[in-house]
């Protein structure tokens, strides 16, 4: 690897153009990637000051910090940005846009126009929803129960939902251009059982978008159409019933969540493999349970609706079916940590990532088995066990998988290196900022406090600031590689084509790839994760 | 009250028990696996350390052993667990037959309780300790959540349906009552005390105040006001059915099916009394959709349960039937 000229090389992707024009209107997949990482970015900033804003009216128990209404607003914005506009998109709409033809040996996804399209329409969503935040702001929650947000709800509603469901095309897309590429475009000799993890999870992730986004965007536009023509499809007043939401809510919801997770799930499978130097193990089983969560995920929604007086015998289906979920999640976990028995562990940037991710999803999966549990859920839903809970998969789980694959692949987008100590400060600054801020959650949930509030009894106080405390923290640890990685793109020394000794078609190209990726179209000769022999030299265009 | 930095809420009820042992088992087997993996995960992170650059180690493929046993045992384990919960679940949604009834409206932003003797409540209710309460839940607006976390229950209020929860408190005190379902502006005002006393305080507490009208006498005035009584006579010669004797029964429906006369039934009869129409009769009833509060049609519904059929009388002692399960199962 020493070997390697230490300078970017003389073409790549992001020398087609500087100017507004070139980014705008390319169809080049890796710069349509990097938009979204610039627009996604810009959303989790907004995210994330919603819940600063959160965490600093909780650090006393009166409320005295704001109004009531601003709570709400804030608890709403963050949930209403983070979910449809920074988990659902971030890895897949980054990093699956950028690295999906680089992994598969082809020029671009199938459908380079539609790609920009969805750009374009993510865009349109995302800024209608911050139009309806940041002028008179939404309250209903992310989640739009009704009938509060058909009849009660004062706010920007029908903008907001208008905007949710213009994004979701934005979704539908992606996964469609997806799901076509990986069936159409692979190199020759690229079998479905030599594809990276990657795009296996990626393809389950991609059958959830298209299969389960329409059901959620016809959900949220009735909410609007209630709201401006009053028809009366939750109101019980006109024989409408609010429960049938949240079923439509939640067939969409729940399997939203493995959205968010199966493609982080894909990246810890590739940075596992690198950094151990090691086959995954049981390949085949962590490809089929990427399949399985995708399918048995479409089954378990109304585990949201235990205690809404649900027939007792309908929830015990939904229980068991929800205790079959889990199952697949364990077997990626056992698979990861076995793959690094008897391996060359380096303990690089990307893989503490992998090591946070392993620690907390495991927490976050595990205390999804007391959620599951009929008896103990009736206690802890609506509760800060669920907010915990769900932070750990989300964050805990997706955010430090985004993370992970930002560092692992970032000197195949830039061609340059970031500062690894920084890189190692700051994953250790998320992983105990992350703990101290969502550990305490499980505790006050368990005592009882419910989600969703703006004031508290004074008991809840000394939890709630630690968790205060911990944001900060993360907070932080946040800031940090935002700020060595934007030094990298212009001060960060060059990368060399394949720094990390990585196996998978997008490091035997150069780094930054050229336009159209490969000069040649590559032919597979081997089974993926060959880390057994030596990487071959990377051929520069 | 409570320590200062309590790590579990306190057991106050028959069931909160049972409850935390379920969360404790979770907890052992859950927590023993997370163990288990961050041993393992650091114990090979560290000792399998990549010494040189040039290290190769020899290609692992898998194992089909491995995969079965980490397949088969967590799913064995995670199997009881739903078995063991489903088992709470039921407990928790099937009150005792002795439970006395309180009904529970939520309103923005209040919780509005009435006890079976027609005492009135707001944001406190008061319960003898060791007697069953089971706990009629509805709403007058959006969805609310009935929380009271040292009996471990939890039912959701929502509008147009009845939802049923129950409790036995096993200790005396005072215990948070929340509202768990967000329900807008003053969502964390909504809050409230049940406050557990021994049974003869109880009958003190009773006794305070002046002298309440039950739900059960409240319900047979608006049975005349709302002119029910023109058509459901107790003599089978009114357009309408009898209703004596019919709560709690099968009733047969002009379409063929039959439905349980309960409190779901009996509510959408009087707000939309076309949906299901009783054999034998014309769907000519007009709605009562906006005629009557949800305290109302709590009270309409518990004089109906309190109708019986005559040959079967009612005990000498009550000249009102009383809306409690207890006077019934007696």
């Amino acid at each position: 690897m020493s070997s390697e000229p230490r300078s970017l090389p003389a073409d790549h992707y992001l020398k087609a153009g500087w100017d507004l024009k070139s980014w705008l209107l390319t169809t080049d997949h890796k710069r349509i990637g990097l938009l979204y990482l610039m627009s996604i970015t810009l959303m989790f900033a907004i995210g994330s000051l919603y819940a600063g804003i959160v965490r600093w009216n909780l650090l006393v128990p009166d409320g005295s910090q704001m109004s009531a209404e601003a709570y709400n607003k804030a608890f709403t914005g963050h949930g209403v940005v983070m979910v449809f506009f920074f988990l659902i998109p971030s890895i897949p709409a980054t990093l699956g846009n950028f690295l999906i033809p680089l992994m598969i040996g082809a020029k671009d996804l199938a459908f380079p126009r539609i790609n920009l399209l969805s750009w374009y329409i993510y865009v349109i969503g995302a800024a209608l929803t911050m139009w309806a935040l940041l002028s008179g702001g939404l309250e209903t929650g992310w989640t739009f129960y009704t009938p509060y947000s058909t009849v009660f709800a004062e706010s920007n509603v029908e903008v907001a939902a208008i905007g949710i469901f213009i994004a979701g095309f934005s979704s539908i897309l992606t996964g469609l251009n997806f799901i076509v590429t990986i069936h159409k475009m692979r190199a020759p000799g690229l079998t479905w059982f030599r594809l990276p993890l990657f795009v296996w999870a990626h393809y389950a992730t991609s059958i959830i978008q298209v299969l389960g986004t329409p059901v959620v965007a016809i959900t949220i536009l009735l909410v609007a159409l209630e709201r401006i023509f009053h028809f009366g499809f939750f109101d019980p007043n006109r024989g409408g019933d609010p429960i049938l939401f949240q079923h439509l809510f939640w067939f969409y919801s729940h399997p939203a969540v493995y959205i968010m997770i199966l493609p982080s799930m894909g990246v810890i499978s590739e940075i596992v493999t690198c950094f151990s130097r090691k086959r995954i193990f049981g390949y085949s089983f962590i490809a089929m349970s990427s399949l399985a969560i995708a399918a048995i995920g479409f089954l378990v929604w109304a585990h949201h609706m235990y205690v809404t007086g649900m027939a007792v015998y309908s929830a015990m289906v939904f229980s068991a079916l929800t205790y079959l979920v889990a199952v697949p999640s364990a077997i990626k976990t056992f698979n990861w940590t076995a793959t690094l028995f008897r391996g060359s562990v380096k303990w690089d940037t990307p893989m503490i990532y992998v090591f946070c991710f392993i620690g907390l999803f495991l927490i976050g999966g595990l205390t999804g088995l007391f959620l599951g549990n009929l008896g103990v859920d009736v206690h802890l839903t609506d509760t800060y066990f669920v907010v915990a809970h769900f932070h750990y998969i989300m964050v805990g789980g997706a955010i430090m998988g985004y993370l992970g694959a930002l560092h692992f692949w970032w000197p195949k987008i830039t061609g340059r290196k970031y500062i690894e100590s920084w890189g190692k400060v700051s994953s250790l600054l998320v992983f105990v900022g992350f703990n101290l801020t969502f550990f305490p959650q499980f505790v006050l949930g368990y005592l009882g406090m419910p989600r969703r509030y703006h004031a508290y009894p004074e008991e809840f106080q000394i939890l709630n600031v630690l968790s205060t405390a911990g944001a900060t923290i993360l907070g932080f640890g946040y800031l940090f590689p935002f700020s060595y990685l934007t030094h990298s793109i212009f001060r960060g020394e060059p990368a060399g084509d394949n720094p990390w000794g990585a196996k998978g078609l997008e490091w035997t190209t150069q780094s930054p790839p050229l336009t159209h990726n490969f000069d040649e179209i590559p032919v597979v000769t081997e089974e993926p994760y060959d880390y057994a022999s030596p990487p071959k030299e990377a051929a520069r265009g | 009250m409570t320590p200062a930095f309590p790590l579990a809420p306190e057991q106050a009820s028959s069931v909160a028990g049972e409850v935390d042992a379920l969360f404790l088992f979770i907890l052992a087997v859950t927590g023993l696996f997370a163990i288990g993996i961050w041993i393992a995960l650091f114990y090979f992170a560290i000792r399998y350390r990549r010494r040189s650059e040039d290290d190769r180690p020899a290609e692992i493929h898998g194992s089909l052993v491995l995969e079965l046993a980490w397949t088969i045992i967590p799913f064995l384990l995670m199997s009881a667990m739903f078995v063991w919960g489903a088992k709470v679940y039921f407990h928790l949604n099937r009150p005792p037959d002795d439970a006395m009834t309180v009904s529970v409206v939520g309103k923005r932003w209040m919780w509005k309780l009435q006890h079976p003797t027609g005492q009135r409540e707001i944001n406190e209710l008061h319960v003898p300790v060791g007697r069953a309460v089971k706990l009629v839940i509805t709403s007058e607006d959006t969805i609310h959540s009935f929380f009271v976390p040292a009996f471990r229950i939890k039912k959701d209020a929502v509008p147009g349906r009845y939802n049923m929860a129950w409790f036995r408190a096993t200790k005396t005190g005072r215990y948070h009552l929340f509202c768990a379902e967000y329900c807008g502006t003053e969502h964390s005002k909504m809050i409230g005390r049940i406050v557990v006393m021994e049974p003869e305080e109880y009958q003190v507490w009773l006794a305070g105040g002046p002298a309440p009208e039950s739900p059960v006498l409240a319900g047979e005035k608006l049975f005349t006001e709302l002119n029910c009584i023109t058509c459901h006579r107790p003599d089978s010669a009114g357009r309408g059915p009898v209703l004596n004797g019919i709560f709690g029964r099968p009733v047969a429906l002009a379409s063929g099916e039959r439905v349980v006369a309960d409190e779901a039934y009996v509510r959408e009869s009087i707000l939309s009394p076309a949906a299901k129409v009783v054999a034998g009769y014309q769907p000519v009833m007009p709605t009562y959709l906006g005629q009557a509060s949800e305290e109302q049609l709590i009270a309409l519904i518990a004089y109906i349960e309190s109708l019986q059929v005559p040959s079967e009388g009612a005990p000498a002692d009550a000249p009102v039937p009383s809306r409690a399960k207890g006077a019934r199962s007696r």
